[in-house]
This record gives structure tokens, sequence and C-alpha cells, in this order.
């Protein structure tokens, strides 16, 4: 395997894996803190219909259109699962699974009618994700990593996880401390005048941004594991909000690489011919790593560092 | 679309479907459990291509939809161990496990997945559609497979109802009386396990949880009986199978999964807007209803109080005119909204309406009346309690006494059958 061959095919798809289960891997410390994870499952599936609009109303599958259709999507299906569970009277998780589930299907169906199906969307991409397809093609050797007209062709994938990820990044910084108040003590957070609605919004809206930045590279339902695998390792391991937060990034980001690796490029290297699903094998690795977790976590009375 | 055998065969089968995912989506529900059919459904899919895979090592047809079936229950159910070991941590709780389980399965359902449609005896068993389902392509026999599993689970629902409705209701009394809760919720997560296994290939394993969920919170906003409650939620489902199937007969690409969850989501938005008891619109109507009267009763005392403070006084109110403006300074309104009233109470034939003045008509006298003993029964109570002083009596008085009947009005007055005097200025509001 050349030089040429690794920048075309690997390193866009690795960096796009390592950077949708970095920010995801970001994100969900603050889903499973604050007892919320089903709603990175409703979130990540409720943008559906808002990514096939906004693909619908510009025609091309460009980045920002999408992303703007995602998070209106997103704010909707909050709204709604407010509304329901007031309106209706059923349990946050009825209410929850009656909604995503409607938008999700709603999304199938626009996808049907549009005809964004048969242009480059499909349904494979919703279900699998398509990390495969980020590639390079103007890539012709280590060179190319410095020259700015072909690095300005690198795939526009990459371009909005890194977006995506620079303002999630910025965002938690920004905001550590309040976000940290949010998640231990909201009763707290509350008497001391902090805005926690807005936090709240500010957080889902995050979330609806990575999933639909980690969508294109590892589909509607994968994005979940990425949020809540890596999150759930580090609740099981510590109670220090640090540890928890940054720690959950790293997991991230090194589930999204060694299986990105595990599901090609190292069964290749050993002469076999299979290829795995990328998004499946680092989505199963997960799970594997909570079931580790849980079962070699330390037991036993610990101080509360959080 | 023209009505063959099979069309039939696999319309009922979905209607079936749908009446037993109804039934068991009730108690699910009721029990809180809801989300776990999401968990069991993603769960199902590394069973299927598992199922698939050793089908075909051994030489058999992938195709033969039994043996998936089987292979999606075992993993099904082993999905949901695998909630109930991870919320056991007591450091995750039972939405992150359900998270994790229906993600982290899912995810080796796919790995596996793309493995085996490298493999030439397996790629044909077209096993995508069990993903988001596909009813169009159902052979009668399918139908018969899933039709008899939601039978299967529709009998055994009834068969439990009695332990199951007091495990929803009363968990204490239910261990009281020697019922085991814990064996109900195992008995309810298999019959979960079993509606979602007969979905797989009408809805598919991803939107099959919106198939219990939908009836039954439909149902639950129109009764509040449970038998009723899962005759409704039952007929829902049965429809949004059907309807489901249907869609898929004359659209085949379409995911059947979509149809049928939309079929429930417009189920469910009708009843969240028109149920007669719950419904939004109703509601708004029964609240606008209560204000309307609420501020025909304000115009009325204002119009009466109005003849009192001229000295007109009691018993010859309708002797002068009174313009609206000055009703509406009396009771702090906007001049406009002081005119709709006075233009509704008219049409009632409450009063005479001449030039922007009203009087009371007699009727309209007599509404009055009772409206102003009302309003001076609670204040005279209050202020007898020490309960508030004569401006905070007027303002608590204008919200409680629109309920008031003459007989209670009566008995808080120092003399039943006279209208006292008001214990405030009338005129301006404070």
């Amino acid at each position: 395997m050349t030089a040429a061959d690794i920048l075309r095919l690997d390193l866009p798809a690795l960096t796009a894996a390592v950077l949708a289960c970095a920010t995801c891997g970001l994100l969900g410390s603050f889903l499973v803190l604050r007892r919320e994870s089903l709603l990175g499952d409703a979130l990540s599936h409720a943008v559906l219909p808002g990514i096939i609009g906004g693909f619908a109303l510009t025609g091309a599958r460009a980045g920002l259109p999408m992303l703007a259709g995602a998070l209106v999507a997103a704010l909707a299906a909050t709204a709604l699962i407010t509304l329901v569970r007031r309106a209706a009277r059923i349990e946050s998780g009825a209410a929850t699974g009656a909604v995503f589930t409607t938008f999700f299907a709603l999304g199938l169906v626009l996808m049907e009618v549009t005809g964004a199906r048969s242009v480059d969307l499909d349904l494979d991409c919703v279900l699998f994700g398509q990390l495969e397809t980020i590639v390079w093609l103007e890539a012709t050797g280590w060179s190319s990593l410095l020259d700015p007209a072909a690095l300005a062709t690198l795939p526009r994938q990459l371009h909005l996880l890194a977006g995506v990820a620079l303002v999630v990044v910025l965002t938690v910084a920004l905001l550590w401390r309040p976000l940290h108040l949010l998640c231990f003590d909201p009763d707290y957070a509350a008497a001391i005048g902090l805005p926690a609605r807005r936090l709240e919004l500010v957080l889902n809206l995050l979330i609806a941004a990575a999933a639909v930045a980690a969508f294109e590279a590892v589909g509607s339902i994968l994005v979940v594991a990425m949020l809540v695998c890596p999150a759930a390792v580090l609740r099981l391991l510590t109670d220090d909000y640090r540890r928890q937060v940054l720690g959950g990034a790293l997991l991230g980001g090194a589930l999204g690489a060694v299986g990105y690796a595990l599901a090609g490029p190292v069964p290749a290297m050993l002469g076999s011919g299979v290829a795995l699903n990328a998004a499946g094998v680092i989505g199963t690795l997960g799970g594997v790593l909570v079931a580790a977790a849980a079962l070699l976590r330390p037991r036993g009375p610990r101080v509360a560092a959080g | 679309m023209t009505l063959g055998y099979n069309t039939i065969v696999v319309l009922a089968g979905c209607a079936l479907l749908g009446l037993a995912a109804g039934t068991v989506g009730s108690f699910a529900l009721l029990r809180g459990r809801a989300l776990v059919a999401d968990a069991v459904g993603h769960a199902a899919l590394p069973g299927v291509v598992l199922a698939a895979l050793l089908v075909a090592t051994l030489g058999h047809d992938p195709r033969a939809l039994p043996p998936l079936l089987a292979g999606a229950a075992v993993a099904g159910l082993l999905g949901v161990l695998a909630v109930q070991a991870l919320a056991r941590t007591r450091r995750i709780r039972e939405d992150a496990a359900i998270a994790i389980v229906l993600s982290s399965f899912y995810a080796l359902g796919v790995a596996l997945l793309s493995y085996v449609q490298t493999l030439p005896e397996a790629a044909q068993a077209g096993l995508n559609k069990f993903i988001l389902g596909q009813a169009a392509a159902m052979r009668a026999e399918d139908a018969f497979w899933a039709g008899a599993v939601a039978l299967l689970a529709l009998l055994l629902c009834l068969l439990l109802f009695q332990r199951l409705r007091a495990a929803c209701f009363d968990p204490d009394f239910a261990r009281v009386a020697g019922l085991d809760t814990q064996r109900t919720d195992l008995a309810l997560l298999a019959l979960i396990v079993t509606v979602t296994v007969a979905g797989l290939q009408a809805v598919g394993l991803v939107l099959i949880v919106a198939l219990l969920v939908l009836p039954a919170a439909t149902a639950r906003l129109l009764t509040f009986r449970l038998p009723r409650l899962l005759l409704f939620s039952a007929l829902i489902g049965a429809f949004a199978g059907a309807a489901g199937a249907a869609a898929s007969a004359v659209e085949p690409d379409l995911p059947t999964g979509a149809a049928v969850v939309l079929a429930g989501a417009a189920c469910f938005t009708l009843a969240l807007l028109f149920s007669p008891d719950r419904g939004m619109v109703p509601e708004a109507v029964r609240r606008a209803g209560r204000r309307l009267d609420a501020a025909q009763e304000h115009f009325l005392r204002a119009a009466w109080e109005a003849q009192e403070a001229a000295g007109a006084g009691p018993g010859t109110a309708g002797d002068r005119w009174t313009p609206i403006a000055a009703l509406a300074a009396a009771r702090g309104w906007g001049e406009g909204r002081a005119w709709w009233i006075a233009r509704w109470l008219a049409v009632r034939d409450l009063v005479a309406l001449s030039e922007r003045q009203v009087h009371l008509t007699p009727r309209g006298a007599a509404a009055a009346r009772r409206a102003v003993r009302a309003h001076r029964a609670v204040e005279h109570h209050l202020l007898a309690l020490g309960a508030a002083d004569t401006a905070g009596a007027d303002r608590l008085a204008d919200m409680v006494e629109h309920g008031l009947t003459p007989e209670a009005a009566s008995r808080l007055l120092p003399e039943p059958s006279a209208l006292p005097a008001s214990p405030h200025a009338l005129g301006g509001k404070p």
C-alpha cells in the first residue's frame, strides 16, 4: 500500500471516525450524567427529516442547509416531547419514543417522496453509515498534506465534522463550570440563578449538530453508540467530572481509530479479504468496553470527587 | 392494487400483529417499560444475521423465516437481560442501559451484515428488509408465521390478564397478595420480545417500538378504564398494521415500518387534539367557555353596581342607560373587550344595547343580582373570617364567585334573602 493510497482512502475515513466519535464522546457524558441518555437516541433519529428537508430544498448534499434543517428538527422534536408528555400525561420515555419514531418515519417517507434517496442520500447511509465512502481522490503523496490546492479538495464531510467539533469543544470549554453544576446539582444551579433551561437548550443543539455531522460517517442509529458507550464506561470507572468528560472524548476518539483499523486495514494487513462495516465495528467495540467496565470496575466505597 | 390471496393474507397478518402489539404495548406503557421494546428490536439484528449465516452454512435456504425469527428472539432476550444487568450496576440507569444495548447490539448486527453480504450463499437472504420492514415482500406463509406468533402473544396476554393488571396498577398490593411481580415483569418482557419478533418482517426492528407505544398512548388519551384501553389500543394497532401493509402493497419501495408508524402517529395526533376528556382542543374550548362565563358575570355585576352607585338602587335597575366605557373602566378592561361581551350579552337577551350604552333587561337584572349576591357573599365571608382586607376580598371573590350557587351564597350571608351593600366603594377598580 502506497502513501497515496493511505492518504486517499484511509486517512480521510480515519479522521472522520475519530472526529465523530470524539465529539460524540465529549457530549455523551452530559447526557449520561444528566440521565438523559434517551434524548441522545431521540435526537439522533429526529434529525433525519431535517437533514432530508435541507437536502431537498437546496438539491445538494451540502453541509450547512442539512445542518440547519437538522437543528430545526431537533428543536421541534424536543418541544413536541415536552408537549406530548404534558398533554397526554404519559411518562417521558414513552413520549420520547412516540415522537422520535414518528420523526424518523417522516424522514424515511420524505426521502422516498423527494427523490433524495435516488440521488445519493440513500437508506444504507442512514442505517449503516458510509465511512468507507469518505475519500480524498486528489491526494498524490505525503506532500499533498502541505499543498493548499490539494487540501482544499478534502471531502466536505470532514469540513463539517471539523467545524462542529471545534464549536462543541469551544462551547464546552466556555461553559465548563455551569455544565458541571447542571450535571451534579441542578437545584443549586437553579438557586444561584443559572439559566438551566438555556444551558439544556445549548446542549441539545450541540448534540443535534454532532448527530448530523456524524450522520454521514456512521449513520443515524450508530450515533447513539458513540454518544452513550464511552460516557457509560467512564461513568462506571470514575466519579470525577473532569475525568468523566475529557476521558469520554479521548475514549471516543480511540474507539473510532481502533474500530476503523479493525474493520478494514488490520485484516488487510494480515492478508484476509474480510472487510467489515467500520461503524458497526466501532459500535460493537463500544458495547464490549461497557460490558468489560461493568464486570471489572472497582467496587467498594469510594470518595466522590465530583 | 389488486387484492390477491397473498395481499389479503399479508393484510390480515399485519392487522393481527397490530392487535397483539396494541395489547402488549398497553401493559408495557402502564408498567413504564415501553422503551424496552426499542432495545429488544434493535438487539434482534445480530440474531437474525447469525441465524441466516448458520442456516446458509448448513446448506439450507436462508430465506426460511422460522430460524431467523428464533435467532431474533434469542438475541432480543439477551438484549433485555443485558439491559437489566447494566441497570443493576446502579451507576448506569435503565435509560442509558437501553441506549447502550440497542446501539451496540445493532452495531454488531451491522458489522455481521457487512460480512454476510460478501458470502454468495447468504447474500440473497435479503436481510436488509428486516431493518425497516417490507410487508410487500412477505409471502403468505411468512404472514402465517407472523400471525401465529402475534396470536400467541395475544393469548398469553389474556391468560396473564389478572397478574399484569395487578403489576401495572398496584405492584405493592400484588406482592402482598402473593403475586410475584418480578415474574410478571419477566413475562411482560417475554411478551414484548414475542411481538417484536412477530413484527420483524412487516414493520422492521428499528420502528417496531412505535407499534407498541403509539396505539397504547392514543388509547390512554381516550379512556381511563383498562378493558376499554386494551380494546382501543388493540384496534388502533390493528388499523396501523393494516394501513402499513396496504401502503406497502401500493408502494413497495416505501419502508413499511415508516407507513405503520405514520398511521399510528396520525391516530395519536387526532386523539391528542380532539379526545373529549383530555384532548387539547376540547380542553381549550372548555377553558375559553369558563372565561367567557366569568367575563359575562363580571359585566353584569358591573352594570348592576353602576346603577347602585348612581343611586338607582337594587330592584329598579334597568331605569338608566350606562356607557360601556364606564363599565370597562370599572372592570379595568379595554373598551373593545367590554364591547364584544356586551354584544354577546345582547344576543342572549340579558342586556339591551344602544349607541355604546347598555341597560339590563329583566332577565339580565335577575342574573346580575345573582352575580352580585355571589360576589358579596364571598367578600362577606372572607371579611368575617378576617382572611383578607376589603380590596383583597374583592379580588379573591372575583376569582371564586363563579361556581357559587344561590343556595351556597345564602349560607355565607348574614341575612339569606337580602342583598347586602358592597363593603367597598363602587365604580373604578382600585
